[in-house]
C-alpha cells in the first residue's frame, strides 16, 4: 500500500473484480535457516556406508556448502505458499496479455502428465517397453498436422525461439541442397524479437522490412527486397497487430517465384486454429508454441515446446530423431536421417509439455474451431465496447487480439504503461505494453477464449474507468500500482548495481 | 465444452454488441478459398474420464513395473510429494513470465532464490533463471565463450554426453565455430596429453563435463591452469547434478552449465527440464537467460524485478546474446522447493548414498568371471562395465526379467563395445541390484 493515497484516492468504487485480502510478509528461505533443521528424509541405507574421503579422495571430496538452507517442511510449504499469494495467475483471472494467448490450463492435463509409466519413462529405455510415449508423440504430431495442413513435423524443439531456430536451419539445409543457402532472411517490423535473434543464430542476415499504412506486409516492398540473396520471409500471421495477411498466398508466390521459403511464425495460431490451415494458404515451414494454443502452463516463464511443421521438400532436413510407425503397427525413433540438420535438444524435447497439448488437443477434437471462435468473439467484443475511448492506430479487422494506443491518454501525460500498472488496482493483469514497435504506446490485448462475457465486460468496465481517471486525476497513475505488496520497483537500481543472489 | 465459459445466448448478445450477424464474419479477413468448410480429422472429443484411460493406457504400455539402470543424462532420484504440491499451485503454474514485477513477487523471489542455490552448488558468483536443459545450456555457455574471448574454436571432451555434443554441433555449424573433440585416457578422463597449449591458445574454450559420460570425475583445477595459461575459458557441464551435494564443485571453472533434472523433476521421456548457465559476475553480460535482481520500490521494502534485458531478444532482437525467451521456470521452482527440503545435510546424504550404492554395485558385478570396470578414475553413481558377452544380448535377456539394464556404450563410443553404463542412485534397494547382478551371472553362464 502506497503511504501517501488514501483509500478512496487509491481504489475507485469501479474496482468490481478485486478486494483487499492479507498478505502475508515473508522472507527469503536463507534468512529461515537455522543449523539441524530439515525438511526431507531419506530410507536408511541398506548397502555398506563410505566416506566422500575414502570414496572421492581428497581432490574430490566436498565440503558443507555455505549458506545452503536448513528448513523443516512445514517452513518450506509456508514459504512458497506465501510466496505465491504475490502472484497474480490465470486461476484468478483473465490475462489480457496480447501475443501471450494466457488461457485456461486444464487441470486434467497436470493430472496425467504424472501418471506412473509416464512421468517416470527414462528416454533411453527401449523402444519395446516406451510404446506409450513414442505413441503420444506420434498422435499429437498427426492432430497437429491436420490443424496446420502441413507434411511432416518435429516436436523436439523446447520453445518457439527453438522451433524457430529449427526451421531456419531446415530452410538453409534445404536451399543448400539446391546449390545456395543464400545470405538473409526478410522481416516485418510487427515481428516478435526472437525472430531476429533466431535469424542469426542460422547463420543468416536479418533484414528488416516494413509494413504498409494498414499494418500488412507490403507486397510491392516485398517484391523489391526479396532478391537472389533471400532466404525466406518470417512471417507472424495474423501479425502481432491480430490481423490477418489478407495477401498471404501472393507473398508465398513472391517468395516462391525467386526460389525462397515462406515461414510462418505460429505464435497466434489462436485464431486459426479449426478456421483455416497454414499449409493451404503457401506456408512451407512454421511453429507452433503448445504453451499459447495448446494450453501448457506458462509456470512463470516456461516450460514450452516449438514443434515444427513442414512441407514434403523439407521432410529430409528434420532433426534426428522422428517418431515414426513401422509396418506392425510399432513405434520406433528413426535415427537414420542423413540429410538431418542435426539434434537442437537431447533426448525427444519436452515430453511433458507434447503430453498436456495431446490433452488438450483430445479434449476439443474437431470442436477446437469453437474455442478459435470464442477468442476472435471475445477480442472482437472488447475492441467494440473500448473504441469510444482509447485510439485504434489501425482499424483493420481484428482476429484474436486487439492493439489500441495510448494517443489519447497521452494528451493527459499518461501513457501505455502507466495504464497497465493502474489496471492492476482494478484486479487484472495488464496487456502487453509497448509491442508491436509499429504501434508507439501500444495496448495489446488478447482475451482468449478462456474469458465469460462477464470477465470481459469486467475488463472493459475497468478501462473505462481508466480512461476517466485520465482526465480527471492523472496524478494517481504515477504511483500506480496501489494495492499491491510493492510498489512500482527500481528497475535502473537494480540494473546499475546488480544483486542476482543472497548472500549470508 | 467445458473449458468455453459462454452460454449461446451469451455468444448472440456479444455478436449484437460488435454489430456482427454471425461469428463467420468475424473471419472475413481469410480469403474464403482458405476458409474449411470441412470439420478437421481430430480425435475426440474427450470427457475427462476418457482423457484419463487413454493416457493410463499409454503408461501401460511402457516400463511402469520395471527396475532401471539407466542414467547417461536422465536420472531417478527421490522426489517429494510437497515440492508437488507446490508447484500445482495455480499461482505458479499458471502465471506469465515476470516482467510485472508487482504482481509477480512470489515468482521473482523463488527465480532469486533459485540463482543462489545454483550458484552456490556450482562454487560459482552468478546463476541465470534458467536454460531449456544441459545439452542448450552448454551449448550456450560455448557461445558464450566464443563472444568473450573472440575465438572461433573449441576444444571438446568426447566424454562429454554425446547427445550434447550434436546439440552443440548443430548450432555451431553457422556460427564459424570450429569444434574439435579430445580423446579420453585409459582412466576415463580427458587425454591431457591431447591439449598442447598451441591448440587451447587457438580456442576459445576447454570443454568437460564431470562427472563425465563415464561417470568419471575430472581435475578441474588442473584443466583450468591450462585452459586460462593459454587464454582459453574452461567451459564445464554437468549432467548429475547430485553430485554437487558431495563432490567438490568446478569453482575454477569460467562457465559452468547444468542440468538441474535431478533435483526432483521426473524422467518424463526425456523433459521437461532444467537447464542453469552460472558464471563469473564479469562474465554476467555476455550471459543468455533471463535474470532476477534485487531492488526497492519507493517505499524502500525489498523487491525482485527481472534485470540486464539489455542482453535479450525483446530488447535487443538481432543483437541478443541469444534468441531464447521461454525457459522453464516452472522446472527451477521445482528444484528450489527440492533443495530447500533436503537442505544442506539432505544433499549430502543424498549424494553420499549415490555413492555408496553405486560402490556396492560394482563391487557386487566385479565377483561375476569376466566383469569388471573399464577405467580407473573415481567415479559418482555412474560406471563402466566391461562385460564378456554383448550389451545387448544381455538386455534382452535382462528385459524380460523386468531389468533395464545397462545402456550400450559402443552405441555412442564404437570403440567401446561390450561396455555398458550402469547408473546406482539412492532409489535403488539392495535386492534390486542383488538380483540385477544375479540375472547377468545367470544370463552369462547359460551357453551361447
Amino acid at each position: 500500500m502506497n503511504p501517501k493515497l488514501t483509500e478512496t484516492e487509491a481504489l475507485p468504487v469501479a474496482i468490481r473484480k478485486a478486494g483487499r485480502h492479507v498478505s502475508q510478509t515473508e522472507g527469503l528461505i536463507f534468512e529461515k535457516s537455522a543449523p539441524g533443521k530439515r525438511g526431507m528424509e531419506l530410507p536408511p541405507l541398506d548397502v555398506p556406508a563410505v566416506s566422500a574421503e575414502t570414496a572421492l579422495g581428497r581432490d574430490f571430496a566436498r565440503g558443507a556448502i555455505e549458506g545452503f538452507p536448513e528448513v523443516s517442511e512445514i517452513e518450506v510449504i509456508r514459504h512458497f505458499t506465501r510466496l505465491s499469494t504475490w502472484n497474480y495467475a490465470i486461476d484468478l483471472g483473465m490475462y489480457p496479455l496480447g501475443s501471450c494467448t494466457m488461457k485456461y490450463n486444464p487441470r486434467v492435463n497436470e493430472y496425467v502428465s504424472r501418471l506412473d509409466g509416464l512421468a517416470s519413462a527414462h528416454p533411453w529405455q527401449p523402444a519395446e517397453v516406451a510404446q506409450g510415449c513414442l505413441r503420444i508423440i506420434h498422435d499429437l504430431q498427426k492432430c497437429l498436422l491436420a490443424i496446420t495442413g502441413m507434411d511432416a513435423a518435429t516436436l523436439q524443439p523446447a520453445a518457439g525461439a527453438q522451433g524457430e531456430l529449427t526451421g531456419l536451419l531446415m530452410i538453409r539445409a534445404y536451399l543448400q541442397s539446391q546449390g545456395n543457402p543464400r545470405k538473409k532472411v526478410l522481416i516485418p517490423d510487427s515481428s516478435h524479437g526472437t525472430n531476429p535473434a533466431s535469424v542469426v543464430i542460422a547463420g543468416y542476415e536479418v533484414q528488416n522490412i516494413r509494413s504498409n499504412a494498414r499494418g500488412q506486409i507490403d507486397t510491392d516492398h516485398l517484391r523489391e527486397f526479396a532478391a537472389g540473396d533471400v532466404a525466406a520471409l518470417m512471417v507472424t500471421n495474423p501479425s502481432t497487430l491480430g490481423v490477418f495477411e489478407e495477401r498471404i498466398a501472393e507473398i508465398a508466390e513472391i517468395l516462391h517465384e525467386r526460389g525462397a521459403l515462406l515461414y510462418m511464425d505460429g505464435a497466434n495460431m489462436n485464431a486459426l486454429a479449426g478456421i483455416t490451415r497454414p499449409g493451404d494458404f503457401g506456408v512451407d515451414v512454421m511453429h507452433l508454441n503448445l504453451h499459447k494454443t495448446f494450453s501448457t502452463p506458462h509456470g512463470g516463464g516456461g516450460p514450452g515446446a516449438g514443434p515444427v511443421m513442414v512441407k514434403k521438400i523439407l521432410e529430409p532436413f528434420l532433426p534426428a530423431p522422428i517418431v515414426v510407425q513401422k509396418d506392425d503397427g510399432k513405434f520406433a525413433l528413426d535415427f537414420n536421417r542423413p540429410k538431418s540438420v542435426g539434434r537442437v535438444r537431447a533426448f525427444c524435447g519436452n515430453f511433458g509439455v507434447l503430453l498436456r497439448a495431446l490433452a488438450y488437443t483430445l479434449a476439443y477434437g474437431p470442436g477446437i474451431r469453437q474455442a478459435t471462435e470464442d477468442a476472435v468473439l471475445n477480442a472482437n467484443y472488447i475492441r467494440r465496447r473500448l473504441e469510444d475511448a482509447f485510439d485504434l492506430p489501425y482499424d483493420l479487422p481484428s482476429l484474436h487480439e486487439v492493439v489500441f494506443s495510448d494517443a489519447r491518454q497521452k494528451r493527459n501525460g499518461v501513457n501505455t504503461m502507466d495504464i497497465a500498472k493502474r489496471l492492476i488496482d482494478y484486479g487484472f493483469h495488464p496487456y502487453t505494453t509497448a509491442f508491436p514497435l509499429i504501434v508507439p504506446g501500444a495496448m495489446m490485448i488478447e482475451p482468449t477464449e478462456s474469458e465469460s462475457k462477464e470477465e470481459c465486460d469486467l475488463f472493459i468496465e475497468a478501462m473505462h474507468s481508466i480512461a476517466s481517471e485520465a482526465e480527471t486525476n492523472p496524478e494517481i497513475f504515477k504511483t500506480a500500482p496501489h494495492s499491491t505488496r510493492v510498489g512500482r520497483l527500481d528497475e535502473v537500481a537494480a540494473a546499475r548495481k546488480p544483486v542476482l543472489r543472497w548472500k549470508p | 465444452m467445458r473449458y468455453l465459459p459462454k452460454s449461446p445466448s451469451e455468444r448472440q448478445e456479444m455478436l449484437a454488441a460488435i454489430g456482427a450477424d454471425n461469428i463467420e464474419e468475424l473471419f472475413q479477413t481469410i480469403p474464403g478459398k482458405f476458409r474449411l468448410r470441412e470439420k478437421l480429422p481430430l480425435p475426440g472429443p474427450l470427457s475427462e474420464m476418457e482423457i484419463i484411460d487413454y493416457f493410463k493406457d499409454r503408461a501401460s504400455e511402457t516400463a511402469r513395473d520395471y527396475t532401471s539402470f539407466l542414467g547417461a543424462g536422465v536420472y531417478q532420484h527421490l522426489r517429494s510429494v510437497v515440492t508437488e504440491a507446490i508447484v500445482q499451485r495455480g499461482e505458479f503454474l499458471t502465471s506469465y513470465t515476470p516482467y510485472q514485477a508487482e504482481i509477480s513477487q512470489g515468482t521473482l523471489t523463488a527465480i532469486f532464490e533459485f540463482q543462489t542455490l545454483m550458484a552456490q552448488l556450482t562454487g560459482q558468483e552468478v546463476a541465470n533463471a534458467s536454460m531449456y536443459d544441459g545439452s542448450t545450456a552448454l551449448t550456450e555457455a560455448v557461445l558464450m565463450a566464443q563472444r568473450i574471448t573472440g575465438r572461433d574454436k573449441v576444444l571438446v571432451a568426447r566424454t562429454v554426453h554425446p547427445e550434447y555434443r550434436q546439440v552443440l554441433a548443430t548450432y555451431a555449424k553457422n556460427l564459424g565455430l570450429e569444434i574439435e573433440e579430445i580423446n579420453y585416457a585409459a582412466s576415463g578422463h580427458l587425454d591431457r596429453d591431447a591439449l598442447s597449449p598451441e591448440k587451447i591458445a587457438a580456442s576459445a574454450a576447454v570443454v568437460v563435463q564431470s562427472p563425465n559420460f563415464f561417470g568419471v570425475l575430472e581435475h578441474i583445477p588442473a584443466l583450468a591452469d591450462s585452459a586460462h595459461s593459454s587464454g582459453a575459458l574452461l567451459v564445464t557441464t554437468i549432467a548429475e547434478a547430485v553430485s554437487l551435494g558431495i563432490v567438490r564443485p568446478p569453482i575454477e571453472a569460467d562457465i559452468v552449465a547444468m542440468e538441474g533434472q535431478s533435483f526432483g523433476v521426473a524422467p518424463s521421456y526425456g523433459g521437461p527440464f532444467v537447464g542453469v548457465i552460472a558464471t563469473r559476475d564479469k562474465f554476467v553480460r555476455q550471459m543468455p537467460g533471463r535474470l532476477a535482481g534485487q531492488t526497492t520500490d519507493a517505499a524502500g521494502q525489498r523487491g525482485f524485478v527481472l534485470t540486464l534485458a539489455t542482453r535479450e531478444q525483446h530488447i535487443r532482437r538481432e543483437k541478443a546474446t541469444s534468441n531464447i525467451c521461454t525457459n522453464e521456470a516452472l522446472f527451477a521452482l521445482v528444484a528450489t522447493v527440492h533443495l530447500c527440503l533436503l537442505g544442506k545435510e539432505g544433499l549430502r546424504e543424498m549424494a553420499l548414498q549415490n555413492i555408496a550404492k553405486a560402490q556396492f554395485a560394482l563391487a557386487e558385478l566385479a565377483k561375476i568371471p569376466g566383469v569388471r570396470r573399464t577405467f580407473s578414475g573415481r567415479f559418482f553413481n555412474e560406471f563402466v562395465v566391461e562385460f564378456p558377452r554383448s550389451v545387448k544380448l544381455i538386455n534382452s535377456a535382462l528385459l524380460r526379467e523386468k531389468i533395464i539394464g545397462p545402456l550400450a556404450v559402443g552405441m555412442h563410443y564404437p570403440e567401446l563395445s561390450k561396455r555398458g553404463l550402469l547408473c546406482v542412485t539412492e532409489t535403488m534397494p539392495r535386492r534390486e541390484i542383488e538380483r540385477l547382478v544375479a540375472a547377468i551371472r545367470r544370463i552369462l553362464e547359460t551357453p551361447v
